[in-house]
């Protein structure tokens, strides 16, 4: 952890607002994500005298999505602060976003005097109690002296182990209230002895047997490498035995997209023959990763000729969807560094040329070489901004269809240059992410994707960019309906458009409204002109793209349906295999 | 759930705090899953309290649950020791109908469950009994001809026999299914005579 070590040690008398800042900046906090309100204006008062910079946000979910785009950007604790009340049910939804991906967030919310606690004050809301289920751990906090070591025990539990978000409640007589200030006494207790449950060196030798082993490897990476970082040994694990690399959603960037041994991603929407290699094959090796059930299709069908190896730092997530043979608990770098001298080189030609076949079969994804006809398909643009960013920006995606195409043409290279909702699927999540990513990587080019239902839950957080005189970029991918809905409605409810279609302002002028300069492109010849129009504006920009209508993202597994059994590519976007 | 259910009980060492009864519940309702019986108390350390929970769930559902007690931060220790070989104790306070002329075969009945009596009024008497639940069980079937008029049971608190091999500060478990203790054992105490006469204990009314 990243304190300071500048402060004296001597003990002051504070108030609980200003330990609370006193708090966050020995924490390292530079940003807070906030909104203000009667039972947090103490805390706010006390921010005049603070270092830390505030964001002011638009909507208290914005506020969590920001702190978490902050996290998975940076590795870093996010932190949103809001009011008591609706201020912190609003943050409901980025504590659960937080929740399902593992990312370590530290909400503070004010709440009402401890003296009226649940006698249904002006803007009380029981929000430990609602939390309970979305958080890692919370604290209600009633007095000033407690303010510390909560807030320090917070930031502990949020980015240890398997991180995840904390929300720590402040009543107003806590942060008005007084004590000393004793910032070594209020060090995390130690409240119980760690569990050794690190694998033994009879289980590593296990698990290295069946690597050594096996004829069929797929090593399952996951969002849990990015979190260990973990990629060097990943690497390295998969180069020794030459064992071909699937990954998750939120595993994109874990290993390099361009590496002979990646694979791509696997799941309802991964590539046929990852899915195929996948149910082929004779082991598994998942790494960080928790066989969520998009990634599985039907369970009892899985993978069923193979072993499998889970090494998982969440020891809740060992058989609770798909029996393993070798669990391995623990943090996956550490155990990677125990496994990797137990794995001789290997070389499996034959299974990869079994991968290969399969990989013929299937559409061959190089659009860039389709004619132009006429249409402008989300995939194009996405590849557009892929070969223009030369896949070096930051893409903070929402949910739906984009989120697909974004994934599967939008080649990752490295840990955190893909941030987007995976496990709670929350729509509006891009923008506000977004923003926060740009908070930790200033440096970096921040490029918001998203769908034009998504953008709409949202979009208020435009004036926090320009507020905030935020270079963040954003791509609209409109094609006039809620586009992943709509595709289930065509697949599965026999074209029954029921609440998809949708009505979007004019884009370009809502951006200017704000004084962000906007384009709108319809045809395929403006991507790159509009993307390089808008990479070169010295600020945010925005570009509303015109897409097919009713284009559907392939190939795709059926909810519930084998992993193999996918729907493929149809014309136009399937291509013949070229000579690539 | 194709599992078959049967009750799992769960020993769970947690700090006294506010609410953590509440974040424990909590993992069994999200998941749909009944609690038949809840005991917290003190334990010899201060400031750390025991539950015992039974729930009737399957063998998967019960590691499951286990495992993400654990992950609990208030929680100091949780074991699942439905297969290993307990001490279980329940306390029952059952008011029957007992008019004159069927108060001496209640009597008899207290004497060889080795209940007592705790309360004695004109048309009734309160019968406390402690014990296994089958024990309990057995009593409740006997006394129901006479008529129930109320009941009140603690639900179980458990105890490994012997030596703990796992105290409040050791280390849970690992969840290999290999490193878990399996003994053959049931949960429960030996029934029958010798249930009676292990169920005997001073104390006062």
């Amino acid at each position: 952890m990243n304190e300071r070590s500048s402060h004296s040690s001597t003990p002051r008398k504070l108030t609980g607002a200003e330990i609370i800042w006193e708090c966050l900046e020995r924490l390292g906090v530079e940003h807070v994500f906030g909104y203000p309100g009667g039972a947090i204006l103490p805390t706010y008062d006390a921010l005049t005298k603070s270092r830390v910079h505030h964001v002011l946000v638009r909507h208290e979910q914005g506020a969590t999505h920001m702190a978490d785009g902050y996290a998975r950007a940076s590795g870093r604790v996010g932190v949103a602060l809001a009011t008591s009340g609706p201020g912190a049910t609003n943050m409901v939804t980025g504590i659960a976003t937080a929740m399902m991906d593992s990312s370590p967030i530290v909400c503070i919310t004010g709440q009402v005097g401890s003296a009226v606690l649940g006698s249904d004050a002006f803007q009380e809301v029981d929000i430990t109690g609602i939390t309970i289920p979305i958080t890692k751990h919370n604290y209600l906090v009633t007095r000033a002296d407690e303010i510390a070591v909560s807030l320090r025990e917070a930031f502990q539990i949020a980015a240890s182990d398997r991180p995840g978000p904390v929300l720590v409640d402040v009543t107003k007589d806590a942060q008005l209230g007084s004590c000393e200030f004793d910032w070594d006494a209020a060090a995390p207790r130690a409240h119980r002895q760690v569990p050794d449950f690190f694998p033994t060196p009879a289980k590593l030798d296990e698990a290295a047997v069946l690597i050594n082993e096996s004829q069929r490897p797929v090593i399952l990476a996951g969002h849990g490498i990015i979190l260990s970082g973990a990629g060097e040994e990943v690497r390295r694990l998969a180069e020794t035995a030459d064992i071909p690399v699937a990954l998750t959603l939120l595993g994109l960037g874990a290993f390099p997209a361009s590496h002979p041994l990646n694979l791509g991603m696997m799941g309802m929407h991964g590539e046929a023959w990852v899915n195929q290699a996948i149910q082929e094959s004779d082991l598994l090796i998942a790494l960080g990763m928790r066989f969520d059930d998009r990634v599985t299709g039907k369970l009892n069908t899985y993978a069923q000729k193979a072993k499998k190896i889970h090494v998982e730092i969440d020891r809740a997530e060992i058989n609770k969807n798909v029996h393993v043979d070798v669990p391995l608990i623990g943090d996956l770098r550490g155990i990677l560094h125990h496994l990797l001298p137990l794995v001789k080189p290997n070389r499996h030609s034959q299974w990869w040329s079994q991968v290969h076949v399969s990989k013929q079969d299937s559409a061959v994804r190089d659009i860039q070489n389709l004619p132009d006809n006429g249409h402008l398909y989300a995939a194009h643009v996405i590849n557009d901004l892929w070969r223009e960013t030369k896949g070096d920006a930051v893409i903070v995606t929402d949910v739906g269809q984009h989120q697909m195409w974004e994934a599967q043409y939008y080649h990752h290279e490295k840990p955190r240059s893909l941030i987007t909702s995976g496990g709670l699927g929350t729509m509006g999540f891009s923008l506000p992410a977004a923003i926060g990513a740009k908070f930790a990587r200033p440096d970096a080019e921040v490029w918001v994707v998203a769908g034009d239902g998504g953008f709409q839950m949202t979009m208020a957080e435009l004036a926090t960019i320009v507020q905030e005189k935020l270079n963040v970029k954003i791509a609209i991918i409109n094609n006039g309906f809620l586009g992943m809905v709509r595709q289930w409605q065509e697949f599965f409810y026999e074209g029954r458009y029921a609440g998809t279609p949708l009505l979007s302002p004019d884009y370009v002028k809502l951006a200017e409204a704000y004084g962000i300069p906007g384009l709108m492109v319809s045809e395929r010849s403006q991507v790159v002109p509009a993307l390089h129009a808008s990479r070169f504006h010295a600020g945010a920009a925005l570009i509303d793209f015109r897409v097919e209508q009713e284009d559907s993202v392939y190939p795709m597994v059926p909810a519930g349906a084998d992993l193999d059994a996918m729907i493929r590519r149809p014309n136009p976007l399937v291509e013949r295999p070229t000579d690539d | 759930m194709t599992e078959r259910e049967k009750p799992h009980t769960f020993v769970v060492y947690v700090e006294n705090k506010p609410g953590v009864l509440n974040r424990i519940a909590s993992l069994f309702r999200r998941r749909g899953y009944n609690i038949e019986s809840l005991t917290v108390g003190h334990t010899e350390r201060p400031n750390i309290s025991r539950m015992t929970i039974v729930s009737s769930i399957g063998e998967g559902a019960a590691h499951r649950v286990e495992a993400n007690i654990y992950k609990l931060v208030n929680v100091l220790s949780v074991e699942d020791v439905t297969h290993g070989t307990t001490i279980s104790r329940s306390l029952a306070l059952i008011k029957v109908d007992a008019p004159e002329e069927s108060r001496h075969r209640l009597m008899e009945i207290v004497r060889v469950f080795r209940a007592r009596v705790v309360d004695l009024a004109p048309r009734s008497l309160i019968i406390e009994i402690t014990g296994a639940e089958d024990k309990i069980h057995a009593l409740v079937d006997v006394l129901r001809p006479f008529g129930i008029v109320e009941m009140v049971r603690t639900g179980q608190v458990v105890m490994r026999r012997g030596v703990q091999e796992r105290a409040v500060s050791s280390s849970p478990k690992p969840a290999q299914d290999d490193a878990r203790p399996k003994e053959p054992k049931t949960g429960t105490e030996p029934s029958g005579a010798n249930a009676l006469v292990e169920a005997e204990h001073p104390g006062s009314v």
